[in-house]
C-alpha cells in the first residue's frame, strides 16, 4: 500500500465516524448538564420551599414575641433569635482566640513535625460528629456546673469552630511573604510585634473569611446544643441558665403535632438561614475589599 | 530603651562635623559564616568607611547577601547559621553578648530587594520603627515622617495622601518608602540588598540619585548585580567570589585597573 492510499483510508474512516462522534459529543454534554442540574435541584427546592413556607409564616409577632403556651396560636421566637445570637457570640469568644493562636503558633513557631501533627488533629476534629461535641460539653461544662447553660452551649459551638479557624489562620499566615517579616525585624521589631502588626494584618482578610465560614457552620448546629444550651421557652435571665436557640426551637416545633408550630418552625428556619446568609455575605464583601486593597499594583 | 533617648537622637539631626574622608565605620575581621557545614563566607576582612557608599559585587551565590545580613544580624534568623570572626561597628563588636540586637538594627537599617511595604498607610509605614521604639507623641511622629519622606524624595508625591495604603504606590515609590522607613529610626548605616533589581530604569535612576544624596549622612553598603550601578554610585567596591573577598578598593581602581585577573574577568562579563 502506498502512502496516498493510507491517507485516503484515514480520511474516509474519519468521515465515516463523523456522525458517531457528533452523537457522542451531544450525549456526553447532556449527561453532564443533567448531573449539574441534579446538584442544583435539591438546593433550589429546599430554598424555594423554605422561602414560600417561611415567608407565609413569618410576621412581626414572630420576631418580637415569646412562644405562647401549648395549644394557643400566635407568639414568636424572639427569645430563640436572641439566644442564638448570644450563643454565637460566646462561640466566637471561645473559638476564635484559641483557633487564631493555634494557627499562628503552627505557622510561625512550630517545627514542621509538630505542625503536621496539629494539622492532622484539626482534620480529625473537623470530622467528629457534632453530637459528640455536645456530649463532651455536657461532661466538661454542664455536669460540673450542675446546670444547662448558655455558656456550655456557646463553648460547645466554639470548640467546633476551633479546627476551621486554626486551619485557615495557619494557611493565610503561612502565605504572607517572608520578606515582610524580615523587613519588620530589620526595623528592630521583636517577633511578636511583627507577627501581630504585620503578618496578621496581611493575612486578615483570609482569617476573617475563615472565622465567618466557621460561624456559619456552627450557627445551624442543633446536636451540640441539645444537652448544653437545652432550650428555654422564656427569656434567659443569665448566661448560666438554659437558653433558647433557633435550631432547638425549630426541632421542637417541627416534631410537634400542631400546625401553628409547624408554621413557626418554617419561619424559624428562614430566620436562621438569613442569619447565616448575612454572615457569609459580610465575609465575602470583607474578603473582596481587603484583597483589592492589598493587590492593587503589586 | 527609654522614650527620652530616642527623641534626643532624632532631634539631633544635623550631625557633628562632616566626617573626614577616611574614618572607618565598620571593621570586618576574618569573618566566616557557616550554613551547617557549608562555608558561605570565608575569612573576609575589610574596612568600610564612614559616609561612603560601598558596593558588593559578585556572581549569584557568592555570599553577598549573606554578608550584608551579618551587619544587622539578620543572619541570626537563619536556622543552622553560625558566625565566626569579628564585625566592629564604631569599634564595638556586634556579636558581643552586650549588644542589643534591637539597638543594632536601629543603627543599621536595611532595604530589601523587593519592596516590602507593610499593609498599612504610608504614614504608619514610616512611623512603624519609631512606634516600635516607643515614640507615641504624634507631633514628633509627624515631624519625622515628613523629614524622612522628604529625604527619600517621596514627600511631594504622597504628602496629600499620607493615609493611603502603601500597597497602592508604584514599585519605585514603594522602594523609596522603604528607604524612608529605614531612615526614620535614625540609623548610621543603611544596607541595601539589590534595591533596584525589581525596578524599571527611571525608578532605578531615582533610587541611585537618592543613594548619592543619602551618602552625606549615612554609611551605605549596597549589594548589586548591576556593574554600571556599582560604578555609578559607589566609592569603594568589594568583589566576592565563593564566599571570599577577592578584591576590595576604590571603585575607580576596581573598574579600571583591578589587581586580580578574576575581578577583571567578572567585571568585563567573562563569567558570573
Amino acid at each position: 500500500m502506498n502512502e496516498t492510499a493510507v491517507q485516503e483510508r484515514i480520511v474516509s474512516s474519519f468521515r465515516a465516524t463523523r456522525g458517531r462522534r457528533r452523537t457522542a459529543n451531544i450525549v456526553f454534554f447532556i449527561a453532564v448538564t443533567f448531573c449539574a442540574f441534579t446538584v442544583l435541584l435539591p438546593l433550589f427546592s429546599i430554598l424555594s420551599h423554605l422561602l414560600t413556607q417561611g415567608l407565609r409564616s413569618i410576621n412581626v409577632d414572630f420576631l418580637i414575641r415569646l412562644p405562647k403556651p401549648v395549644g394557643e396560636p400566635g407568639g414568636g421566637m424572639a427569645n430563640a433569635i436572641v439566644g442564638s445570637l448570644i450563643l454565637l457570640c460566646i462561640a466566637v469568644l471561645v473559638g476564635v482566640p484559641i483557633g487564631l493562636g493555634a494557627g499562628i503558633y503552627m505557622s510561625e513557631y512550630a517545627s514542621s513535625r509538630f505542625a503536621s501533627m496539629v494539622r492532622f488533629v484539626t482534620d480529625v476534629m473537623n470530622g467528629i460528629p457534632s453530637i459528640v461535641y455536645g456530649m463532651f460539653a455536657y461532661a466538661v461544662f454542664v455536669l460540673p456546673m450542675r446546670s444547662f447553660s448558655a455558656l456550655s452551649g456557646g463553648a460547645a459551638l466554639g470548640i467546633m469552630m476551633v479546627p476551621i479557624v486554626t486551619r485557615t489562620t495557619e494557611e493565610f499566615v503561612g502565605a504572607v511573604p517572608q520578606s515582610l517579616r524580615e523587613a519588620g525585624l530589620a526595623l528592630g521589631a521583636p517577633k511578636w510585634r511583627v507577627t501581630l502588626d504585620i503578618v496578621l494584618t496581611s493575612a486578615m482578610s483570609g482569617i476573617v473569611t475563615g472565622i465567618m465560614v466557621a460561624l456559619a457552620r456552627v450557627a445551624g448546629e442543633t446536636a451540640p446544643l441539645l444537652f448544653t444550651a437545652f432550650g428555654n421557652h422564656f427569656w434567659h435571665s443569665s448566661l448560666t441558665e438554659p437558653i433558647a436557640a433557633l435550631p432547638l426551637q425549630i426541632f421542637a416545633y417541627a416534631i410537634s403535632p400542631f400546625d401553628d408550630w409547624h408554621r413557626q418552625a418554617w419561619a424559624g428556619a428562614l430566620v436562621l438561614i438569613s442569619i447565616i446568609f448575612v454572615v457569609n455575605l459580610f465575609a465575602n464583601r470583607y474578603a473582596i475589599r481587603q484583597s483589592h486593597a492589598s493587590h492593587v499594583k503589586r | 530603651m527609654s522614650n527620652g533617648s530616642v527623641r534626643v537622637r532624632i532631634e539631633a539631626a544635623p550631625k557633628e562635623a562632616p566626617a573626614k574622608t577616611d574614618d572607618v565605620k565598620i571593621q570586618v575581621r576574618d569573618l566566616c559564616y557557616f550554613y551547617g557545614k557549608h562555608r558561605a563566607l570565608d575569612g573576609i576582612t575589610m574596612d568600610i568607611k564612614t559616609k561612603r557608599v560601598t558596593a558588593l559585587i559578585g556572581p549569584s551565590g557568592c555570599g553577598k547577601s549573606t554578608y550584608l545580613k551579618v551587619f544587622n544580624r539578620m543572619s541570626d534568623l537563619v536556622p543552622g547559621g553560625r558566625v565566626d570572626g569579628k564585625v566592629l561597628i564604631d569599634g564595638r563588636d556586634i556579636h558581643d553578648r552586650e549588644t542589643d540586637v534591637v539597638e543594632l538594627r536601629r543603627k543599621v537599617g536595611m532595604v530589601f530587594q523587593r519592596s516590602t511595604p507593610f499593609p498599612k498607610s504610608i504614614f504608619d509605614n514610616v512611623a512603624y520603627g519609631l512606634r516600635i521604639l516607643g515614640v507615641r507623641d504624634m507631633s514628633t511622629l509627624k515631624q519625622v515622617v515628613e523629614k524622612c519622606l522628604r529625604r527619600a524624595a517621596l514627600w511631594d508625591e504622597v504628602k496629600d495622601n499620607l493615609s493611603k495604603s502603601a500597597l497602592q504606590l508604584s514599585g519605585g515609590q514603594q522602594q523609596r518608602l522603604c528607604i524612608a522607613r529605614a531612615i526614620a529610626v535614625g540609623p548610621d548605616v543603611i544596607l541595601m540588598d539589590e534595591p533596584c533589581s525589581a525596578l524599571d530604569p527611571t525608578a532605578t535612576a531615582r533610587i541611585e540619585e537618592l543613594i548619592l544624596e543619602l551618602k552625606s549622612e549615612y554609611t551605605i553598603i549596597i549589594v548589586t548585580h548591576n556593574m554600571q550601578q556599582a560604578a555609578r554610585v559607589s566609592d569603594e567596591t568589594g568583589f566576592l567570589f565563593m564566599g571570599k573577598l577577592i578584591e576590595f578598593g576604590p571603585t575607580e581602581k576596581i573598574f579600571t585597573a583591578p589587581n586580580n585577573p578574576m575581578t577583571e574577568s567578572y567585571i568585563t562579563g567573562r563569567f558570573g
